[in-house]
């Protein structure tokens, strides 16, 4: 058991603090603030050196901290802790498929998602890894199986391409979305393999792919040829799930089962291509973009240099570009499918960071734009929560 | 017998170099399992295949088979390729 300690002295959380949780390439970090989210007091790094994939605060008991890790080299683990990351603790079981006869099957690079079960669920989580796979623990994030048919079943694994199908760094299963309403009901998102639904606890799942666009001279209806990016429930709605997809940002109200491509209202110039997407936390029409060039080879960074974010409020029928306080040429970056997130505070705190180690925030709902850090490694994820008041520590 | 572990794994073992049994790499590396829970996986997968930019060594020659008998003068090396950026 690979145990660290990055013990400092005991903090103490105060009620309606935030914390973020960035994860990087290169290590883990946590900013602190309080609601004002004025100043920030940055913690880290966490596993320097390491590949860290998501860091997640549990949101059921503001305390607990699963880290997905890996290096350049060894094989991925998930690590544990309970206060604030002052001691953490491996995972005795990592996620890992099944053996199959002949040492051919798949085997886990890393895993890329972890998402908290259901509130009724305390103590259990998702993970979803590249290549694409499904997992659940049921003790914390100490021991983790197998979930559900996807990793297995051979019309699943055919919908999911072959590595060389995948994106750059993987295929990988990203977006774990859990119904607020039933436990058993969630939907998925494959990159590449499409959005699927399963009403059943995860015995079945079915595509979720009507009204979506595949890059042109493709079969719609294959699975395979979908490449979403990102899935964002709306915490207010959860019938209504926004997605940043390869082929643009779309709208899926339930029980409907066809995608509405609302990123066709975007300015032609910038397109509608990009990878995070964010909802927001308390009104069903608003969400948050950054979209980036898309163009020929894919460049992957803000188009013309000038990066922004774009927010509806009506639900897509249009976009603003929310552009205050960011740079306003020579600015390559981009953000990546995890690097964008939303606080539940009022007005919604908004953050994300940027392939080029920034991390920047907004207190006003996207208005404005300020940097909290400079020179971290490329940040991969980031991700909001308030931490359970009391000690910061043991 | 003598097991040489590589930096990227000393989290796990405190050391560079550990005592192991077994009459196998196989046994040998679920015996340092056994000692520092975690470590076998970051070297092979779930597939028993030793991972990307992982080598073993018996005796300083590169072995890929799991199956490789030992015997307890024999010393094994974990090495880890430290490329890329």
């Amino acid at each position: 058991m690979a145990d660290t300690d990055n013990s400092d002295a005991a903090r103490t959380a105060p009620r309606d603090t935030v914390v973020l949780q960035i994860a990087t390439r290169k290590g883990a970090w946590l900013f602190h603030s309080d609601r004002d989210r004025a100043s920030w007091q940055a913690d880290g790094p966490h596993f320097l050196g390491h590949i860290i994939h998501e860091l997640v605060l549990d949101p059921r008991d503001g305390r607990t901290l699963l880290a997905a890790a890996s290096t350049g080299h060894l094989g991925p683990t998930i690590f544990r802790s309970t206060d604030f990351g002052q001691s953490w603790q491996e995972a005795g079981k990592p996620p890992a498929f099944a053996p199959e006869a002949g040492g051919t099957g798949r085997a886990v690079d890393h895993t890329f998602c972890l998402t908290p079960c259901h509130d009724n669920e305390p103590g259990a989580w998702y993970a979803g890894t590249s290549p694409q796979g499904l997992f659940r623990s049921d003790d914390g994030g100490a021991t983790w199986a197998p979930f559900s048919c996807i990793n297995d079943d051979p019309r699943y694994r055919a919908w999911m391409g072959t590595a060389q199908d995948g994106t750059p760094d993987g295929p990988k299963l990203h977006s774990i979305l859990v119904d607020p309403g039933n436990p058993a009901h969630l939907y998925c998102g494959m990159s590449g393999g499409g959005v699927h639904e399963t009403t059943d606890g995860g015995r079945t799942f079915a595509p979720l792919i009507q009204g979506l666009g595949v890059v042109p001279g493709f079969d719609r209806e294959d699975p395979t040829f979908h490449d979403p990016h990102a899935l964002a429930m709306c915490p207010s709605n959860p019938d209504r799930i926004y997605q940043q997809n390869h082929c643009g940002i779309y709208r899926l109200d339930r029980p409907g089962d066809r995608w509405v491509h609302i990123g066709e209202s975007m300015p032609k110039a910038v397109g509608d291509i990009g990878f995070p997407i964010v909802a927001h936390p308390r009104d069903q029409d608003t969400a948050w973009v950054v979209p980036m060039d898309g163009t020929d080879v894919w460049p992957r960074t803000s188009p013309g240099g000038r990066p922004a974010v774009y927010r509806t409020r009506d639900g897509g029928e249009s976009w603003q570009r929310q552009d205050g306080g960011l740079p306003r040429e020579q600015a390559w970056w981009t953000v990546k499918r995890q690097g964008m997130c939303a606080d539940a505070l009022d007005p919604v705190g908004l953050y994300f960071g940027t392939t080029s180690g920034e991390l920047w925030m907004s207190r006003d709902e996207g208005e404005s734009w300020a940097c909290i850090a400079r020179h971290l490694p490329e940040i991969y994820a980031v991700r909001a929560g308030q931490p359970a008041p009391g000690p910061l520590g043991p | 017998m003598n097991v040489r572990i590589p930096t990227p794994l000393h989290s796990y073992t405190g050391t560079g170099q550990v005592q192991a049994r077994g009459d196998t790499l196989a046994a040998v590396l679920a015996d340092l399992d056994h000692q520092f829970p975690g470590i076998r996986f970051r070297i092979v997968d779930e597939q028993n295949r030793t991972r990307r930019h992982m080598r073993l060594f018996v005796n300083q020659r590169a072995v890929f088979d799991l199956s490789h008998p030992l015997q307890d003068s024999d010393e094994v090396a974990i090495v880890q390729a430290l490329s890329g950026g």
